[in-house]
């Protein structure tokens, strides 16, 4: 019956986000981490602390690349370090996502590192192909989240396509695989150029929690530059939206 | 001597374990196995000086206990041993599994298919893309190959159709893409942190439920007591993990049979449920909630009227739409009579949680073997078989989950700290089983100590290891248009199955 079909949509309402670049997640969501300067003497603890490796001393710094968000850092040492509901943490570079002691700065892209091409081929519509490689499903549901009705990435333009000869890029999940090394090398391989190459969550930037295992092949790695950094374990929909954005569309990029 | 019997949880001394010999073992695993109400939860073997020790759990779901039985032979043995999958189907991926990882040769297992292709496998020269499909030759019939990239934003598997015309006639499915060595890296990852850490990627859409598992492994294997209000808690998010998965495969089941509505609606349901583990945890999949021995994270008074008010408003509109849905004439002439497979096929490939319940057998860890907050479990639902069953498990139990929520948030809460414990001390020489009732079913971590306490060998069993033989059995007769739908009624993992 059609007006149960109506009293279902406006309980259902209006659930898209109005700006998708203005959301705030709310706390106690982990973005980016601040790290207070007067904090030498625990440098060796959170070291031995961080399952992920991501804290190195002299600057004390977290590597986001590295850093899996558990957040154990601050429940341990919380006057050193604290995770703030900033989301937008995605870079284009590695240098770029770390983050240094006494430094409260917002992560951005570093203009110059982006391919002039991009900006050309890829600031309109942008159709990607995601592959996961040993992903473990958290990251490709949120990256299939951003298409749905609250973060709707469609309105952009922006969708993930079934055939790689229809994308303009590859959105890799996952530490990389042995067995997914050479599919993701064909899927890469596939897409037209010019392309892009993102990586999104922990895994896919510097293999996780799984970066010492023997059954990854990340060699794929050192061949293929990568456009876009999208840290986070699993890495929000609005980190993964606003970084896409802030590197195909000049008018989104903070400087 | 006795065979020894556990509990969910519990630990047995190795030398408590005596070996039989292979004959014994054999006999009394097949007489067991007879009984409708006993399933096997794990069968492995793990090298141990110059023997391989094998170790095979029953669990009987009348009784509520675990049967430990054991055997070991020399590793240069290379005598083939009585496949137990002659007699019982179900053990099939077991003793697929000893075979690829070492090398154990079985006699009458009808085709001792690769797993995973793990890379430490005995046999380095199968390689994943050449796997063994089952190939009828003949200009009647074609084969249709998918993957193992897909068109979606899924994992990597490979699925091969033989079809005739328009029809499957056989289905297989080939995994092993997404493996990353998680048994190993338990191993060699020395620091507990990083080992639950580790446990909550194993599958990321189960983060709870298998994080869960470790956690009640170590707690076990170490003799630490869990507390009623930490119980509690994590049985609140080991539901609230199957109510978003669940309304969301609704939702993805609605997409394949394009009612808009459906997608959209239930789409949106699952939202304010991982929202609410963020808001309690700081992260949409509750990863960093499960700790062992405690908690970084109380369900506190403000939180308990939060989730009161989420479920009120959850369960209103999931009530309309789930009625809308289940009433469309469209819907059930896609979904009723689509993809059954039989009560006894089920128990013959040892089905485990939801995809035994939807056919017909009431098989549930929660209630068999009870764990958490759990012993008051009410009867769980099950079905006829088919695409209709699996949706309407999945309404029923997206009920469950709510009702049973509810009767755990009125319980008195302490305000006593419950820190974790991330150095707990294992008992050294030990076998401790754990078992989770995740959302897709029947989770089995399993670990062995050495004389220091450390692990040994560590085990996962996911209940994807099961149930994806359920899938390929389903297709079968069907258009293979049917299967996107099928595939997403099941909703079976990639990586659990993978590690």
């Amino acid at each position: 019956m059609i007006v149960e079909d109506i009293n279902i949509l406006i309980k259902h309402g209006k659930q898209f986000i109005p700006d998708v670049t203005k959301a705030e997640v709310p706390a106690p969501f982990r973005g980016r981490p601040v790290i207070t300067s007067d904090s030498s003497s625990h440098d060796n603890a959170l070291m031995r602390l961080c399952p992920f490796d991501a804290i190195s001393s002299q600057p004390l710094r977290i590597d986001l690349g590295k850093c899996g968000f558990c957040g154990e850092c601050e429940l341990a040492f919380p006057s050193t370090i604290r995770f703030t509901n900033d989301h937008k943490i995605a870079s284009n570079t590695t240098e770029k996502l770390l983050v240094k002691e006494g430094v409260d700065q917002e992560i951005t892209l570093d203009e110059n590192a982006i391919r002039n091409e991009i900006q050309t081929f890829f600031n309109g519509s942008l159709k990607l192909r995601q592959v996961s490689a040993g992903g473990d499903n958290s990251t490709e549901m949120e990256l299939g989240a951003c298409g749905n009705v609250n973060f709707d990435v469609g309105r952009f333009g922006i969708e993930f396509v079934a055939s790689p000869r229809h994308a303009d890029g590859i959105v890799v999940s996952g530490p990389i695989s042995e067995n997914m090394a050479e599919a993701l090398r064909i899927a890469y391989e596939a897409v037209p150029s010019p392309k892009l190459f993102i990586l999104a969550g922990v895994d896919a930037i510097s293999g996780g929690i799984f970066k010492d295992s023997q059954a990854l092949d990340r060699r794929i790695l050192n061949e293929i530059g990568v456009d876009l950094y999208v840290p986070g374990n699993p890495p929000h929909p609005l980190t993964f939206i606003n970084g896409i954005l802030e590197l195909t569309r000049k008018k989104y990029r903070r400087i | 001597m006795k065979t020894p019997q556990i509990h969910n949880g519990q630990s047995v001394a190795l030398d408590k374990i005596k070996p039989l010999t292979y004959q014994k073992f054999y006999d009394q695993v097949v007489s067991a196995l007879h009984n409708d109400n006993v399933h096997c939860v794990t069968y492995f073997a793990y090298p141990d000086v110059a023997k391989y020790k094998f170790v095979c759990a029953l669990a009987n779901d009348t009784d509520h206990t675990i049967s430990i039985l054991s055997f070991e032979r020399e590793m240069d043995d290379d005598s083939p041993l009585e496949s137990l999958t002659a007699i019982h189907n179900a053990m099939h991926i077991y003793e697929r599994e000893i075979h690829e990882n070492w090398g154990v040769p079985f006699e009458n297992h009808p085709w001792l298919k690769p797993v995973r292709y793990p890379f430490d496998r005995a046999n380095k020269s199968n390689v994943i893309n050449d796997y063994p499909f089952y190939k009828i030759e003949t200009n009647e019939l074609h084969e249709v190959g998918v993957g193992p990239i897909h068109a979606g934003v899924i994992e990597p598997g490979h699925f091969r159709f033989l079809c005739n015309g328009e029809n499957v006639f056989h289905l297989e499915i080939q995994l092993g893409w997404q493996h990353r060595g998680v048994e190993n890296l338990f191993i060699e990852k020395k620091n507990q942190l990083q080992q639950m850490v580790l446990a909550e990627s194993i599958c990321g859409d189960t983060t709870i439920g298998q994080a869960w598992a470790y956690a009640q492994l170590i707690e076990g294997g170490a003799g630490i007591e869990i507390d009623q209000q930490t119980k509690a808690e994590r049985t609140i998010a080991l539901e609230l993990e199957r109510i978003a998965i669940h309304v969301g495969d609704l939702s993805a089941m609605c997409t394949d049979v394009a009612y808009q509505l459906g997608a959209s609606t239930f789409g949106a349901l699952r939202t304010p449920i991982i929202n609410f583990f963020q808001t309690w945890c700081g992260n949409r999949f509750g990863r960093g909630l499960v700790r062992v021995g405690g908690s970084n994270y109380p369900l506190t008074n403000e939180l308990v009227a939060k989730l009161n008010g989420v479920l009120d408003a959850f369960e209103k509109q999931f009530d309309l739409v789930a009625t809308r849905t289940f009433n469309l004439p469209s819907i059930l002439k896609r979904f009723e009579g689509i993809g059954r497979i039989t009560r006894n096929q089920a128990h013959q490939l040892g089905a485990v949680g939801m995809v035994a319940r939807m056919a017909d057998i009431p098989r549930d860890i929660r209630k068999s073997h009870s764990f958490g907050a759990f012993s008051e479990f009410e009867k769980p639902h099950h079905g006829t078989g088919d695409v209709h069953a699996r949706a309407v498990l999945r309404r029923l139990e997206v009920k469950q989950s709510i009702r049973f929520i509810r009767k755990l948030l009125v319980i008195d809460r302490g305000e006593e700290e419950r820190k974790p414990n991330y150095e707990a001390k294992l008992v050294s020489n030990q076998l401790t089983i754990s078992l989770i009732e995740g959302w897709r079913g029947e989770i089995c971590h399993t670990m062995i100590t050495d004389a220091k306490g450390r692990i040994k060998h560590y085990k996962v069993k996911d209940p994807s290891m099961h149930n994806w033989k359920a899938l390929e059995l389903s297709l079968r007769n069907l258009e293979i248009s049917d299967f996107p739908i099928n595939n997403k009624s099941y909703d079976l993992s990639y990586c659990g199955y993978d590690l």
